[in-house]
């Protein structure tokens, strides 16, 4: 997930990469988006991955697959990403990332497994965090 | 059971846990879990409603016993009654599934860092079963996990098709009601059903009818829902739809094996190709390029033409139109690839500079792929240095001047078009290189027009010289030499040109070596030795295009990056195209040497007192940094390591080795003296030859020595065990040799056979190849069409396969082929190929090391009195072998 300027608001890797190759990395397929127009189709090759992004206002959100994904279907299973997001937050901005990245991660972790999908249902997805969440709420009080 | 764990009370259950534990026998422990069994049931058929933390505290008790490994036959609907409890300590008692879920997941990590650590076999019915799990989230997983283990043990997880066709049937035409939490804009659970179709995509298509006919049903019913008006206006609904439409068509296009669903596959992507989202256009684009690799589809992807070449005029996506011009190569044939040349062409005057090298190398291959006459070859080539000169990479003009030089047909039209291309007041350095080298060969075929006469031709060659790079003067001095022998009325004119300071003492050393011997040669050489000196080149040996070898290498996996440092393009030992690595390969340093086929070639026997010169002729593309040429270099050296200096074997060596490719008896060799009879028997990796040598003279033939020789590094590849035989041959007696050979490896070379003798005291010596080759280890192999076409599509990968496209040489009779294919050592497989005039055969080649299967396809063409030969192998140098071995029979 990354800003209009560049700026890599949460990555997650499900390969292993060597940390100190991730920014490298991540500034690569940064600019590799950033520089394609609208007109432009939405997926693009980089070495030997395929780069499936979306642009949400400022955000875009990529993921980098291999040849045994479908793109059609990685980049619908962004924009259910971001309707997850958007349920759970009201109208997900930008700002609500960056101060709740904690549930961002249990939600991406909710629907990637492992670098698989698992799951797409919004409820089922939001059950956990929803009752993890107010059980905090509860032992705040 | 994180919920146990946590000091949440449940105080019943840990008593119970420990007073199972402090039970001192079996029996103890059964008639404890039974007194318990009671109380629960009891419980839950009770009056009293249980609330959540008695009921959870059952369920718990319940879940141990089970795991201790006690049937439990109730209970379960207080289990699935916690599921839909909204609190989440209840529900989590429920989930696992959640750990189903996440085993099978971390199974899969498991394997793929390691893949021997998971054993297979009893447990794979499990996890093949979980495909039938209630839970979504769990097929999903599952459905990863297979699709992963299944690349490998194919036949193990056999059964998932069975189950993921039922499974997929049921979200496909919406008829199980537990997808109402999974249907996403009223697409049912979309993403499991791409999951599926790929598992479905790692098998053939299913064996059992009933399976199949369900499986087609469905691929049906998501090409039918896609003509249906749209269920909801929302993009999501139709991108959802769509994911599964591209995975259903990849299924359709992967069994390849359905004609109607191929072609309406192609008529929906053909739908796409129009349509105005870019996304659709692109994968639309793409889809349709593995589609037109199919027989059945090719003539209706042809259909699109237009529009494809329309995409690649006007698409404003650079990787959309790279797509187009994949499509426009992949859809090429010889009935539109002048069309498609062309557009080709025009195209890579505006065409992005980031693809344009590969669309050079594309309309090169085109070109020549599908060249009827060649002439329309040379001038595809010239327009695209022409276009293009800085794109176009030194294999693809290194290309055409092999193929002039190989086709005389085509020479003095090549001559004529260099020439006039020449003529433009600036054209690009490459095509200097082109029209000196032609010209320099093929000059004299133009020299009668007034208009291109010898010293026209000189210096419009000349006028162009100063401009150039030092390595294409080299060149161009090299054509001067030749202008001298082809021309003597230039010769006073290219002596000043080489006397000139500027080149006798150029500060360039080639530059300066090649004036010298040049200007001295021309001075104190016979004319007879010039022109044997400079004689025309020879053809160059047949082989795989070199550009072929290096789209597949731009095609190949992206180099010198940080990320992947560790990995290494298979392909990229490949740069000579044809040359099996040896060391001399790997260390030569410059590509252009070999293509000149200096190793294939056998050592030039020119006089010695120009073989320096020879040498440096030869060297013609060497650029500065090339070593010296004079005397062999260490791999010339290297590769010619004849143990007591054995000739190299006689002219028509490689001719009477073809007369052997599809028989196993006959004479091999007769002159005046000798005549060398062959019988010989293959099984499997082994071989036994019988060699008759008979004396035809009267007189005995004395120290009679007949030994075999494995050139460069056949010795690990072959083995070839030889019996000595008498020394003495009296005057028309014939003497027997067998040998028993073995197959290790795959091979390229047959061993040489040299035999030695003395007759009437002259020293007599000959060398012959022996007809071992490899296609001799060959086992037929009879399948059904299916499996043919299963296997051939397993071996689709570009360098798996190669083709020739020749001229007969015999009258192309049905049964004569036959005959030579059953000897060639493949099995005819007859009701494959859907046109009856064709051949298709298949076998396994037998090394020692290891088996290679072969599947070949022969297509004759009466008219054009050619045929098309296309080996597919696991083996690229085999592939390429068999085809060049094969081609040479008919």
């Amino acid at each position: 997930m990354v800003n209009k300027q560049g700026q890599t608001r949460l990555s997650k890797y499900y390969e292993h990469v060597d940390i100190n190759k991730r920014t490298l990395l991540e500034t690569e397929v940064i600019k590799r988006c950033l520089s394609r127009s609208n007109e432009q189709c939405s997926f693009t090759e980089y070495k030997d991955f395929r780069l499936i992004y979306r642009q949400y206002a400022a955000l875009f959100i990529v993921v980098g697959v291999d040849d045994t994904e479908t793109e059609m279907a990685i980049y619908e299973f962004i924009h259910n990403f971001v309707e997850v997001l958007d349920e759970y937050f009201s109208r997900v901005s930008e700002l609500d990332k960056m101060f709740n990245l904690d549930k961002v991660h249990i939600i991406l972790d909710e629907m990637v497994l492992n670098g698989c999908i698992v799951e797409t249902n919004r409820e089922r997805i939001l059950a956990p965090l929803l009752i993890l969440y107010s059980e905090c709420v509860d032992s705040d009080l | 059971m994180p919920a146990v764990s946590k000091g949440d009370g449940m105080r019943g259950l840990a008593v119970f846990i420990s007073d199972i534990r402090n039970c001192k026998s079996k029996e103890a422990e059964i008639k404890r879990i039974n007194k318990e069994l009671a109380n629960i049931r009891s419980k839950f058929k009770g009056d009293k409603a249980l609330d959540g933390y008695s009921k959870k505290k059952y369920v718990c008790k319940l879940l141990f016993i089970f795991l201790l490994g006690h049937d439990i036959d109730f209970g379960h609907m207080e289990a699935v009654n916690l599921l839909s409890s909204n609190k989440y300590t209840e529900k989590q008692i429920d989930s696992m599934d959640s750990v189903k879920q996440s085993a099978a997941l971390c199974l899969l990590r498991l394997y793929k860092a390691s893949p021997d650590l998971v054993p297979m076999g009893e447990w794979t019915a499990r996890v093949v079963h979980l495909l039938n799990d209630q839970h979504m989230g769990v097929v999903t997983a599952a459905v990863s996990l297979i699709t992963c283990l299944c690349k490998k043990n194919p036949d193990d997880f056999k059964t998932c098709i069975s189950l993921a066709v039922s499974r997929l049937s049921r979200i496909v035409s919406s008829a199980s009601t537990d997808l109402q939490d999974y249907t996403y804009y009223f697409v049912p659970a979309p993403w499991l059903s791409v999951k599926l179709l790929r598992l479905l995509q790692c098998y053939p298509p299913p064996e059992d009818a009933a399976v199949k006919g369900r499986l087609v049903e469905c691929l049906e019913t998501v090409l039918n829902k896609a003509q249906e008006p749209p269920k909801s206006k929302k993009v999501q609904h139709s991108n959802a739809k769509n994911a599964i439409l591209f995975e259903t068509i990849s299924l359709i296009i992967h069994y390849d094996s359905e004609p109607n669903l191929l072609v309406r596959a192609c008529n929906q992507l053909g739908q796409f190709l129009q349509h105005r989202e870019t996304n659709l256009r692109y994968l639309a684009l793409e889809s349709m390029c593995t589609l037109a690799s199919s027989e059945f589809s090719h003539e209706a992807v042809k259909t699109h033409i237009d529009t494809v070449i329309n995409a690649l005029k006007t698409e404003r996506d650079v990787s959309v139109r790279q797509r187009a011009a994949d499509l426009l190569y992949a859809m090429c044939d010889r009935s539109n690839a002048k069309q498609i040349v062309s557009e080709m062409l025009r195209y890579l005057e505006t065409a992005d500079y980031a693809i344009r090298e590969e669309i050079v190398l594309k309309v090169a291959i085109l070109a020549e792929k599908y060249a009827v006459d060649y002439s329309w070859y040379v001038d595809t080539i010239l327009n695209l240095i022409r276009i293009a000169g800085d794109y176009v990479s030194e294999e693809v003009w290194y290309r055409v001047l092999q193929i002039v030089t190989n086709r005389d047909d085509v020479q003095g039209y090549a001559a004529k078009t260099v020439f006039e291309a020449l003529q433009a007041p600036a054209c690009h350095e490459n095509m200097v290189k082109v029209g000196g080298y032609i010209l320099g060969e093929f000059g004299n075929l133009i020299a009668g027009d007034p208009r291109s006469s010898p010293p026209v031709q000189f210096s419009l060659l000349h006028s162009k010289f100063h401009l150039c790079s030092v390595a294409t003067r080299a060149l161009l001095l090299s054509t001067y030499i030749k202008f001298i022998n082809l021309f003597p009325e230039t010769k006073a004119t290219i002596q000043a040109v080489l006397r000139a300071g500027s080149q006798l003492r150029n500060a360039d050393v080639e530059l300066q070596q090649r004036a010298v011997e040049y200007l001295t040669l021309s001075s104190v050489a016979s004319t007879d030795v010039l022109a044997t000196v400079l004689e025309e080149m020879p053809p160059f040996p047949e082989r795989e295009s070199s550009i072929l070898a290096k789209l597949k290498r731009k095609k190949g996996p992206g180099a010198g990056s940080a990320l992947d440092d560790g990995r290494r393009d298979p392909s990229s030992n490949d740069i000579n195209g044809g040359v099996e690595p040896t060391p001399s390969t790997v260390s030569t340093p410059s590509p252009s040497a070999d293509l000149l086929g200096l190793r294939a070639a056998p050592p030039p026997a020119a006089p010695p007192a120009s073989a320096g010169a020879g040498n440096l002729l030869v060297d013609v593309f060497d650029g500065p940094a090339a070593q010296p040429s004079l005397g062999p270099t260490p791999e010339e050296a290297f590769l010619s390591p004849g143990p007591e200096d054995i000739g190299p074997p006689i002219p028509e060596a490689d001719e009477l080795l073809n007369k052997f490719v599809c028989k196993n008896n006959g004479v091999l060799f007769e002159n005046q003296l000798l005549q060398i009879g062959v019988k010989s028997e293959f099984r499997q990796n082994l071989g036994r030859m019988y060699l008759f040598y008979g004396n035809k003279t009267s007189v005995q033939f004395q120290n009679f020595s007949p030994t075999v020789v494995h050139p460069g590094d056949l010795q690990t590849q072959l083995a070839v065990q030889t019996k000595r035989v008498a020394a003495q041959v009296d005057g028309g007696a014939q003497v027997q040799q067998v040998l028993n050979i073995e197959c290790l490896r795959d091979f390229l070379t047959p061993p040489l056979l040299s035999v030695r003798f003395r007759y009437g005291g002259a020293p007599q010596a000959l060398t012959l190849k022996l007809p071992v080759t490899i296609n001799k280890f060959f086992q037929p192999t009879e399948m059904a069409a299916q499996d043919f076409f299963q296997r051939w599509k397993q071996l689709s990968l570009p360098q798996q396969e190669a083709q020739k496209i020749f001229k007969a040489n015999h009258p192309m009779d049905a049964e004569v082929t036959k005959a030579k294919l059953l000897g060639f050592g493949s099995a005819l497989l007859d009701n494959v190929d859907p046109n009856p005039e064709n051949f298709v055969g298949a076998g396994i080649i037998q090394t020692k090391a290891l088996q290679v299967g072969c599947l070949l396809r022969l297509e004759p063409n009466a008219q054009a009195q050619m045929y098309r030969l296309t080996l597919r192998t696991s083996k690229e140098p085999v592939s390429r072998h068999l085809c060049e071995l094969l081609a040479q029979q008919f």
